[in-house]
């Protein structure tokens, strides 16, 4: 599912902020990414869901060499990969309907299995009364749930989570994350970047942490992790 | 009007608010210039269509000249020459219609500049011979002069490509500044819409930069941008070609009740007004096209 050989990255001539990570997730696993602010969580996060380029090293992502894939060739790769934003990153001026239905109508889905879909999602997060709110309206823990939704609504093979948890409290985070291991028991294989440590030790799932660029991983359990 | 579903908010940026208003202007000075350009061209070409096919055989009077030998043609009678002069004309193959105009007609064109009286009933005055020669007649005028020269001494030919040759050169120059004043008019439209489309690139960044890490193809966002701006064209376009076309009659009816005689008209026919009004939606094309390039441009640079 995602391969990291040797893997370093740097922005321009600044420091290295990763220094040759390498792991391989298989597909279903689910894992957690901890480590301090300023670790890397977030630029390896990157990497993985193709908004950077590595510095040295190979990338190997659904069987695809990022390194050898044309440009054209990436938005379906990044069609397979669901993202949580640390700030939601809800767009404000649309709704929280449309906000959901973005990745499908950016992969050129019919308007009309659109609406079906969203509504369906948005009722599983228990969001159903909101379809028409703007997101400026909703609470933290709200806005989440929606930007979850948003994640998962196109059925990604992979979801990507930085500090989902980061701006609701203890109670809710843990419910954010029962729902993210819902999708997890349907196949969708789960990287969890947070640095609450009280809430990763609630789940029985490897961690990878990372500590000033280099990545270690910490096996709780069989999983995955090679 | 022209824009689809968006997901950018486009419309709110400020410097979408303003596009309109420049595009308004833009396509009234367009519109302007290009509509001299149609009078001028349609004047110069009336013009030519008037002088080409003409000649004007200029007979000096029979006092002023004198035989080589210092004597007086013995048939130096006026309008022996005109006759002879006429006769060598009409038997040059190529010409349709020799007429000598009479003495009244003569003053009646130095009227507007002598008046009339018994001081130009007095003057001594060239006789003038109108010659039309057949379409594509192939006369030259270099044989045909030479040839009148010898029948009346004197005698010279006016084919009015001097005059109309300088009249050409101004209409001609007047339409390249017109030309001129479109080209520059078209590069500040489309480097307007880059200045908006970047402003908006930056605004938006966040968002297109989501958009982008969901899988959106670039024309994707682009197509967001480009429909932006052909909608701003259009409505702007629409609104600076009804002010030109305003502007424009009101110059018509105006140029219509004034006697300029050598003032082209400055109506437009039907199809001079249907090619202008096709501006607005040029102006919005080359605005939706530039939106998408600069996008797509911009675009590139993402991983």
């Amino acid at each position: 599912m995602v391969r990291f050989q040797n893997v370093g990255m740097r922005y321009g001539l600044g420091p290295e902020i990763l220094h040759d990570v390498s792991f391989e997730l298989e597909p279903g696993s689910f894992h957690f990414l901890t480590g301090p602010s300023g670790a890397g969580k977030s630029t390896l996060l990157k990497l993985i869901y193709l908004a950077s380029r590595p510095s040295h090293g190979l990338i190997t992502l659904f069987d695809r060499d990022i390194a050898l894939a044309e440009r054209n060739e990436l938005p379906a790769l990044r069609r397979r990969i669901g993202v949580v934003f640390q700030e939601f990153r809800l767009l404000d001026h649309l709704s929280v309907m449309d906000n959901v239905a973005l990745p499908l109508r950016v992969a050129g889905a019919k308007e009309s299995d659109i609406r079906d879909n969203v509504a369906e999602l948005l009722d599983w997060v228990g969001l159903s009364d909101h379809l028409q709110s703007r997101p400026a309206t909703l609470s933290g823990g709200q806005k989440q749930r929606v930007a979850i939704a948003r994640a998962v609504i196109n059925r990604p093979h992979l979801l990507l989570a930085d500090e989902p948890t980061g701006n609701v409290d203890d109670r809710i985070g843990i419910r954010l994350l029962y729902l993210i291991e819902e999708l997890n028991k349907l196949g969708t294989t789960i990287i969890i970047a947070t640095h609450n440590e009280a809430l990763v030790s609630r789940f029985d799932h490897p961690e990878m942490h990372l500590s000033d660029g280099v990545l270690t991983i910490k096996r709780k359990s069989a999983q995955g992790m090679v | 009007m022209f824009r689809p579903r968006s997901d950018l908010p486009l419309e709110h940026d400020a410097a979408n608010r303003f596009l309109p208003w420049l595009i308004v202007l833009i396509v009234y000075l367009a519109a302007l210039a290009l509509a001299g350009l149609m009078v001028l061209s349609t004047a110069a070409s009336g013009w030519g269509r008037g002088l080409t096919d003409t000649l004007t055989v200029q007979i000096p009077p029979a006092a002023s000249m004198a035989s080589k030998d210092g004597v007086s043609d013995a048939n130096s009678a006026p309008e022996a020459r005109v006759d002879r002069a006429l006769e060598v004309l009409r038997a040059t193959p190529g010409v349709a219609q020799a007429k000598a105009l009479s003495r009244e007609e003569l003053l009646a064109l130095l009227e507007p500049w002598l008046g009339s009286g018994q001081f130009t009933e007095e003057l001594s005055l060239p006789a003038l011979i109108d010659v039309k020669l057949k379409a594509h007649s192939g006369v030259s005028l270099e044989g045909l002069a030479a040839t009148l020269d010898a029948a009346v001494p004197g005698a010279t030919i006016d084919d009015h490509k001097r005059w109309f040759g300088r009249l050409i050169l101004l209409v001609r120059s007047v339409e390249l500044i017109a030309g001129g004043i479109v080209l520059l008019v078209s590069l500040a439209a489309i480097a307007t819409v880059i200045f908006v489309t970047r402003t908006g690139l930056a605004i938006h960044h966040d968002v297109i930069e989501l958009l982008h890490v969901m899988g959106a193809h670039d024309a994707y966002i682009a197509r967001q941008f480009q429909f932006q701006a052909l909608d701003m064209g259009v409505r702007g376009g629409a609104i600076g070609f009804a002010l030109a076309a305003s502007t424009l009659l009101a110059l018509g009816y105006l140029s219509a009740r004034i006697e300029a005689m050598l003032l082209p008209s400055l109506e437009l026919n039907a199809s001079q007004w249907l090619a202008l009004s096709a501006l607005p939606f040029v102006v919005a094309l080359i605005s939706m096209i530039t939106a998408r390039v600069t996008v797509l441009r911009a675009l590139a640079k993402l991983p």
